[in-house]
């Protein structure tokens, strides 16, 4: 029953409130979405919390992905006992990075007057949330291993099948606790990103890459509005 | 040919009293809020001095503007490299300490203190955190202080300085100050559109002026490391960057900017220029001796029949034309070649003119104790003024005293000319030899003297109509709405099933 309602109730929800949460707060409340910076009023140790923090994230974030979208890859390269150690060993660094990020960035907050005045109550659920998500993390990575070879076998399948609408929990139901820990507090994180300050990282400035560094915008097309002769078949300018 | 218009502004720097009224205008309309209340969009600064933020010129610390990379530009502190891969904690952001923390004063203590042998105060408190504290620096700290160890000591622009000569501007008698006021100059290449990830920052076609689109602003703060003037500044309360809009709503209706309308020393003027686009980029990469030059290439002649007919064929309205032909700016900038850009060596090409002080830069005392005002003195007298001219130089035209002295020349051949004019008592050789070394007439001398001295506010001020009764036109052709059962319908009138 629980497992029915942490492995399959909680995860439709939590995409379901992501898509349709983050659409909306994307379309009506636009000014609300920033990655909301503290570095102005403290920039110091800020370096030493955000970069371990967020490149252990990223990374951790990928591995993830990877081992989600190419299971049989993954379990090639694990073949070979030295490259599953190389794996675990650098995924384990990456959750310690993090882990050690967090814990400069709560340190950072709870002592400064400055910060604490841009601290909101979503912001101390947000540290909550990524402490149980990383410590979980790190104590599967050392008391279940090896991650990188049960993943692709039991993970995958269980997240394929969410994805495909035949949830199957068979797999996930007889996973050791800390296990289940990180799946639910996975699904919760995603389910509250609408709601915090987790938006920042949808909307990531890819754009930025192609686009060209100046930007001129014209708030309308006066040289279609100059030509009197189109101007009865109704030419609507392109910035409107 | 590619003819944009710009909205531009001179500030005449003789003129400035240093009274602040141009910034506390600027307060009152636009960052008296929860944290807005440390930005001063405008600001005046006593130079020599160390500005605000602190040392704001010192691009070796804060990594501000463009450096040029062979032919070519490239950001100095940010950019689709050098920013994106600081984005979790950006290397180069200077923080609130930087300029100061804003503060008030507990006044409703000098009315609710109890009954005591001592007289209430209104002890200050911090704006961002409510504490007590003694405020220790402000946005004008270094006010009239040229003399002083903590702020003109620190001056960046003395690293080009000579030590005797550093130590020459300190001499009691020779210490001298102008005033500098300082906002966004809504550069023809702005580093901060440049450096922002999001897109939030954009420079508006039809009039040059540079925002920020507040609900596409990601905090990702890269402008603020970007703009070399350091002049987007980030709203620690609500997320978001903010910067000078060159009050944009009162242009719109025909009314200068705050700052310049209320401006007491009457400093101030704005006007169109029309310049061609095509050419920015080449002239952003010049080289340093020549970035001045090149910039004012870039702006265009609005009474040259070809300029008229490129302009035209971009859009631009007839008004705005004839706003061009009458600009104040493009007298001072482009005819007279009086005012120069703040810090060229940024290269984002800022549309901020500034004529550069002559008194007190220039005047000094003679044996017999008075000032000496001889052209004969004044000419040899360059090089002793009392800012060395690499001063100036380095504020005003990347380092080239040439161009410098060109203009010191041309503002002291006006003087001469008006003093034989109107006083009467130096011979009239002398004051046309000093035109003529400056290379201009009289006419040309009286011009500059009225629109310097003697501008009407009109004059001062030219500011093209937005056409808002085209605003129609400008959203929608009213051809679309012909048919419809009304303006501000928006379902097509078809009947009802
Ligand atoms: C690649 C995508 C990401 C980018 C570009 C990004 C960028 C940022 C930036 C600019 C800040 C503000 C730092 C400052 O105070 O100046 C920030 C803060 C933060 N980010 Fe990210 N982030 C990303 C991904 C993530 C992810 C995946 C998470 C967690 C799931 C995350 C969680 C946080 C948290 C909790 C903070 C607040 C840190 C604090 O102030 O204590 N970010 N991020
Ligand atoms: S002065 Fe700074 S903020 Fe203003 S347009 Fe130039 S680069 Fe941008
Ligand atoms: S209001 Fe005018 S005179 Fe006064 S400080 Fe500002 S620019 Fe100078």
């Amino acid at each position: 029953m629980s497992n029915n309602f942490f492995f399959i109730g909680l995860p439709y929800a939590a995409l379901v409130v992501l898509l349709v949460g983050s659409i909306m707060r994307y379309m009506n409340l636009g000014f609300k979405i920033s990655s909301l910076s503290s570095q102005f009023l403290e920039g110091k140790e800020l370096f030493y919390g955000s970069r371990p923090f967020h490149w252990g994230l990223v990374f951790l974030f990928f591995g993830h992905l990877v081992a989600f979208l190419f299971p049989r890859s993954v379990i090639a390269w694990n073949s070979v006992p030295v490259r599953l150690l190389i794996l675990e060993v650098s995924a384990l660094g990456f959750g310690l990075s993090a882990l050690f990020g967090l814990l400069i960035l709560v340190v950072r907050r709870a002592k400064n007057r400055r910060l604490i005045m841009v601290t909101s109550k979503m912001d101390v659920f947000v540290y909550v949330l990524l402490f149980t998500q990383i410590v979980s993390g790190l104590w599967v990575a050392y008391f279940v291993r090896w991650g990188s070879a049960w993943f692709p076998a039991v993970l995958t399948p269980y997240l394929k099948s969410i994805f495909l609408f035949d949830p199957d929990i068979a797999g996930v139901a007889a996973m050791p606790l800390s296990v289940k820990i990180h799946i639910v507090s996975a699904f919760t994180l995603i389910g509250m990103i609408p709601f915090t300050r987790f938006m920042h990282f949808l909307v990531y400035p890819f754009r930025y890459f192609y686009r060209p560094y100046q930007y001129v915008i014209w708030n309308w097309d006066r040289k279609k509005i100059r030509s009197s002769r189109k101007l009865v078949n109704g030419v609507r300018s392109k910035n409107n | 040919m590619d003819i944009r218009s710009q909205i531009s502004m001179v500030f005449h720097l003789d003129k400035c009293i240093g009274c602040h009224t141009c910034s506390i205008a600027c307060k009152n309309i636009w960052t008296d809020r929860k944290g807005a209340e440390y930005m001063w969009w405008n600001n005046v600064e006593t130079k020599p001095g160390t500005g605000y933020p602190s040392k704001w010129e010192d691009q070796d610390t804060y990594k501000g503007g463009w450096e040029k990379n062979g032919n070519s530009i490239s950001l100095k502190g940010a950019g689709k490299f050098k920013g994106m891969k600081s984005l979790f904690h950006n290397s180069n952001m200077p923080v609130i300490d930087d300029y100061y923390e804003p503060w008030t004063y507990k006044y409703e203590n000098l009315f609710e203190a109890k009954e005591g042998d001592d007289q209430p105060i209104a002890r200050p408190v911090s704006l961002i955190t409510g504490e007590y504290i003694t405020p220790k620096s402000g946005p004008n700290w270094d006010d009239d202080l040229a003399g002083s160890e903590d702020y003109a000591k620190n001056d960046v622009n003395f690293k080009n300085l000579s030590p005797a000569e550093q130590e020459a501007m300190f001499q009691l008698e020779r210490i001298t100050l102008h005033y500098l006021p300082r906002m966004c100059n809504h550069c023809l290449n702005p580093a901060c559109v440049a450096a922002c990830p999001s897109g939030a920052i954009y420079k508006r076609g039809e009039d040059g002026v540079v925002l920020i689109n507040q609900k596409k602003c990601r905090a990702w703060r890269m402008c603020v490391t970007a703009c070399p003037y350091k002049k987007s500044y980030y709203n620690w309360n609500t997320g978001k960057s903010e910067k000078c809009v060159l009050c944009y709503p009162r242009l719109e209706a025909g009314q200068a900017p705050a700052c310049h309308h209320s401006c007491v020393g009457r400093i101030r003027y704005i006007g169109v220029m029309l310049y061609d686009a095509d050419k920015i980029e080449a002239a952003a990469a010049s080289n340093d001796e020549d970035l001045v030059q090149n910039q004012l290439d870039i702006y265009v002649d609005p009474n040259d029949p070809r300029v008229i007919a490129a302009a035209k064929e971009n859009g631009i309205h007839d008004s705005t034309i004839e706003c061009a032909q009458k600009s104040p700016v493009y007298k001072f900038v482009k005819e007279w070649e009086l005012a120069l850009p703040l810090h060229p060596e940024f290269r984002t090409l800022p549309n901020l003119f500034y004529v550069p002080p002559l008194l007190p830069t220039m005047a000094f005392v003679n044996e017999e104790g008075t000032y000496e005002t001889t052209s004969e003195n004044f000419w040899g007298a360059i090089e002793k003024s009392r800012l060395p001219m690499g001063y100036m130089a380095s504020l005003f035209s990347a380092g080239n005293e040439e161009t410098i002295k060109t203009v010191l020349k041309k503002l002291m051949a006006v003087r001469l000319h008006r003093r034989e004019e109107t006083v009467g008592d130096l011979p009239k050789e002398e004051a046309m030899g000093a035109m003529k070394d400056a290379v201009m007439d009289k006419e040309m001398a009286d011009a500059i003297f009225r629109l310097t001295s003697l501008p009407l506010f009109d004059q001062r001020f030219v500011i093209p109509p937005a056409h808002r009764e085209e605003a129609m036109e400008m959203l929608e052709s009213t051809a679309d709405v012909k048919g419809n059962s009304g303006f501000g319908f928006k379902e097509p009138p078809v009947r009802g099933l």
